[in-house]
Order: structure tokens, then sequence, then C-alpha cells
């Protein structure tokens, strides 16, 4: 081990604490704004911490009187666990199987480059064309609309990292099963799919925050409370009329807290998926 | 079992994916092509063919080269300052310090915060009034009026550019820094104990390993900034005076705003054009260095 100097020793606890600063601030402020009262949000030099604090925002959007500022951010964030979730489950259903395939079966291995360069297309490639066939649909405005959408972008994404996941089983336990007379539903539902559990919980994950993130498709294809994502009322309000800033830190909260959590809380298992996924390719 | 059936058994499990990729990613590119030769309105008229007169026209106008090279400097100033600062956070998170796993464990909250929360969090800290930046170099007494960050032409694509990096150099630095914790550490004792000094340590020996990850990390920030959407939709919508107008934001106002579905498409093709240049010329680098190291 290398035995520093004390002033290398100091210089990296200021470093760190830079970057603690960095990292920090932003998302304390947030939150800070949030709790403060709009006299101390506008006060000139600025409350850096608010004098009483108000928590009164979080009740205003999290309550479901109808035609409230809250029935619509309520809706809204209904519709963007309705979209994330069906997004997640149709992309885990179609890719699950394909990625075992081109994983198993090097002969097809090509079509897993095909996968990713659409995940590489813009989505304004598509835009135009999608809109007219929701439309034709009757599907515009709609959640299932939104989330067939979503699986351009959860499809390729999860077909990819699953496909690394399986890669890292070995496929000698599955040759072993075969030599005993295991069927093929056989071997994956009791031995590679068990196995897989964990990277295919990352993949999960991965595909809901994609979904929860996801702003584009649905600002071009949604228009009111029956359809429009957290993302896009977020939008509205920082866009609109709104002048309490505090509220529209309150939804940023509010909307940011499921991935955050997520984040903190699942930190092994997202790092391992994004050097793996992201690194080896 | 045949290698035949095996083949064949492949893609029958891919035929769910296959038929869900032609159906929504597909067709629709092919539909963006055939509509990109016609004057198709988004709602109404199908439209006439007109061959190539919607690409004449956006090739040869201001509007085109000017969104061109501000996407081209959101993308190269954003994600070289990301490369940079999540490198160097990456070789601090490295060191032996107290609070290392805590702030390690903090590196994820911009990843993780939304796109949309991200943009909206930065334009109250610029808002022109009673942002949060007025109100801290005001008080620090850098500054001695508040100033319109994003309002000005001159600040907005910078302040623009400052917000997406917040959020994406963490991602930059964790995966730098798992790169890093595979160094076998006796390479570097050995690096010293031959008197290489930080720099060259950095360079020669620490590199290396480094190299392949960043390279992807790179080549994939690189194209998602060159498609940017969201964040400059929420914090400027391309404004002041267009100065932050992006390509997807051309799109946008083209396809959706005046409705004008044909040009829109000959539009977004260019784009998806110039992003696979880019994407193929990243696979071709990254090939070449892999084969080097």
């Amino acid at each position: 081990m290398e035995r520093r100097s004390l002033a290398a020793t100091i210089f990296v606890h200021l470093a760190a604490l830079l970057l603690l600063a960095v990292i920090l601030a932003p998302v304390l402020w947030l939150f800070v704004m949030s709790i403060s009262s709009t006299p101390d949000l506008i006060a000139k030099p600025l409350h850096w911490w608010p004098d009483t604090v108000d928590l009164s925002r979080y009740g205003v959007l999290l309550s479901s009187v109808a035609n409230s500022a809250g029935q619509a951010f309520v809706a809204s964030l209904f519709n963007s666990i309705k979209v994330a979730g069906m997004a997640t489950i149709a992309a885990l259903i179609v890719a699950i199987p394909s990625a075992w395939a081109v994983s198993r079966t090097p002969s097809v291995g090509w079509s897993l480059y095909a996968v990713i360069a659409t995940y590489m297309l813009p989505p304004v490639a598509l835009a135009v064309p999608l809109y007219m066939a929701l439309s034709w649909l009757g599907l515009l405005n709609n959640v299932f609309g939104l989330a067939l959408v979503y699986l351009t972008i959860l499809a390729p994404f999860t077909t990819w990292l699953l496909k690394s996941g399986f890669d890292s089983i070995p496929r000698e336990i599955e040759s072993a099963a075969t030599m005993d007379g295991a069927r093929l539903d056989q071997i994956l539902r009791i031995i590679t799919l068990p196995l897989a559990a964990p990277v295919m919980a990352t993949a999960a994950l991965f595909a809901f925050l994609l979904a929860w993130d996801e702003f584009f498709y649905a600002l071009l294809f949604t228009s009111d409370q029956r359809a429009k994502t957290l993302t896009v009322a977020i939008a509205d309000l920082a866009g609109g009329r709104v002048s309490d800033y505090g509220l529209i830190a309150t939804a940023g909260v509010l909307a940011a807290l499921p991935p955050l959590l997520i984040g903190l809380f699942m930190q092994r298992a997202l790092i391992s998926g994004l050097t793996s996924g992201g690194v080896k390719g | 079992m045949t290698n035949n059936w095996i083949t064949t058994r492949a893609w029958f499990l891919m035929l769910p994916l296959l038929i869900v990729m032609v159906a929504i990613i597909g067709w629709p590119l092919f539909d963006t092509v055939r509509l990109s030769f016609t004057d198709a309105k988004l709602v109404g008229t199908a439209g006439n063919f007109v061959g190539f007169e919607n690409y004449v026209r956006i090739l040869s106008g201001p509007n085109f080269q000017r969104t061109l090279i501000t996407t081209f400097w959101f993308a190269v100033l954003s994600v070289s300052a990301e490369m940079v600062i999540g490198v160097l956070a990456a070789l601090l998170l490295n060191q032996q310090f107290y609070g290392r796993s805590v702030l390690r464990a903090l590196m994820i909250l911009p990843w993780a915060l939304p796109t949309v929360v991200n943009a909206t969090l930065w334009r109250l800290i610029y808002n022109p009034e009673y942002g949060a930046l007025n109100a801290a170099l005001t008080q620090m007494g850098i500054i001695g009026a508040y100033q319109s960050w994003l309002g000005e032409p001159g600040t907005a694509l910078a302040s623009l550019i400052v917000a997406d990096c917040w959020k994406n150099f963490p991602l930059v630095a964790l995966i730098a820094l798992a790169a890093l914790q595979a160094v076998p550490r006796d390479i570097t004792a050995a690096a010293m104990v031959d008197g290489a000094g930080a720099w060259s340590r950095f360079r020669f020996v620490i590199m290396p390993y480094l190299a392949g990850p960043l390279m992807v990390a790179l080549v994939l920030r690189t194209i998602e900034a060159f498609k940017v959407f969201d964040i400059i939709w929420v914090m400027t919508r391309g404004g002041p005076a267009n100065s932050t107008r992006t390509l997807s934001i051309l799109v946008y106002q083209e396809a959706f705003s005046f409705q004008r579905a044909g040009s829109g498409a000959s539009l977004a093709l260019i784009v998806t054009l110039l992003v696979t240049i880019l994407a193929v010329a990243y696979a071709a680098l990254i090939r070449k260095s892999a084969g080097v190291s």
C-alpha cells in the first residue's frame, strides 16, 4: 500500500467534499424548495433554509379533490406507473426468449447487432408514422398506445442486457440436463430462468426507469389526464403559468422519489448492469 | 440435435421480438422514408410525391445549418466535460478517504433523477428573478446584478450544458471507477518502485484499463447528446432566438408544431443518417483500439 503525505490526504478529502457538494447541492435544493413557503423562495437575499417547514404542497399534489392540481398530478402518477409497468412486462416477455436464443445460438448472433442498432435510432425517425398509426388505431392519448410505443426503446435494451446475463450462465449446466432427458421448456423453467433471476430483475428495473424517464413520445402522444405521464405533467408545470416554484419543486421531488430510492437501494445490481451492459457491449 | 434445428429453434424463440420490432420500428422507419419524399401533412392530406424537394430545401436552408452547429457544440462540449470530470471523479473515488462508500453510493443520485426533473430543477436554479444561482453568486459578490441565464443567447447553451453535465458525469465516473478497480494493485505498485510519477502511472499503467470502457461510454453519450430533446425542451424550448435549438427540436417543430409531416420526415432521416455515421465511425474506432491493446 502506498503511504500518502499529509498534504495529499488533505487534498483528497477536500476534493471529496467538493464532489459531495456538487452532487448533493442541487438535489437538496430541490427538496428545500419543496418545503419552503413562497415568501421564503422569493425573498432577496434568498433564504437558503425556510423559517418554517411548509409541507402543504405535498398535500395539495397528493389530494384527489376534483379538478384540483392534485387530481391532475395523481392521474399522471398512475399513468406513469401503468405505462412503465405494462411496457416493462411486455418487453421482458419478448426479450427473454430472444436473449436466451441469441446467447445459446452463435449462428444468429448477428441479429443482436440489428437489435442494438435500433436502440441507437433517434426517436424522431419513428415519431411521425407512429403518430399517424396511433391516431388511425384510436390509441392516441391512451396508456396502452403509449406502452406499445415504449417497446421501441425497452425491447432492444432489455434483449441486449439479458443476452449478456444469459452469457454468464454456463451452458454446460443446460447440456447436462439435456443428457438427463430434460425438455427445453423444463431446462428453461427449472434451471436457466431461476439462475437468471437477478439479471432479469436488473433488466426489469432498468426498463422501468427508462419508461418512467421517457418524455418525447409522451409529449407527442398524450394530451390530457387519461394518458399524460408524470414527465409531461412536470414539464407543463415548469413551462406553464404556475408561479409557485415550490409546487413545481414538490412535483419534481415526488416524481424523482421512486427512481432515487431504486437507485440507492439497488445500487449494486444497477452498477453491475451498467458495467456489464455498457462496458462489455 | 442438428445445427439446422437449433438455428430454426432460435428463430422461433425470437419470433415475438421480431414481430414487435418489425411492427413498431421497421415499418415506421420505412414509412418515414416514404413520407420524406412527399408533401404530406400530419393530419388530413396523404400528400403527393415530390422527389427530393424536401431534402434540397432543408439542406440548403439556414435553419438546418445553424441547428446542426448548435447540436455539434452541445454534444462536443457536454460530452467532453462529462468525460474529463467523470474520470477525475473516478480517480478520486478510487483513493482512500473517510466516507468513501457513502460518496460512491450518492453518485447514483444525478443519474437516477429523471431527465425532466433535472431540467426543471436547473430551470428553477437559473430563474432570472428568484433563482438560487443568481442568489448565490450575488451573495458571494461574484456578480453585481441578477442574470437571465436561460434568457440570453450568449449564456443559454452553456447553462444547458452545465445542467446536462451534472446529470451525466456521475455515470461516466461509475463506469471509470469499475474499470479502475480492475487494475491490479501490484502493477501500479511496481510502476511506483520503478520510479514512475503520477502522470506516467496514469498514462501508461491505468489508462490502458480505462480506454475500452471509456470509449464505449463516449460512444453512447455522444449519440445521446446528438439526439438530445428533453432537457432542452423543458429548459428553453430551443430559445432564446433559437440559440439552443438542436436537431431533434427542429424535427419536432417541423413535423408536429407546423404539421409538415413530409419535410419533418426528411429532416428526421437526415438526423438518423448523421447518428448512423457517428455510430459506425465509433464502432470502427473501438474495434481498432481493441485490436491494438
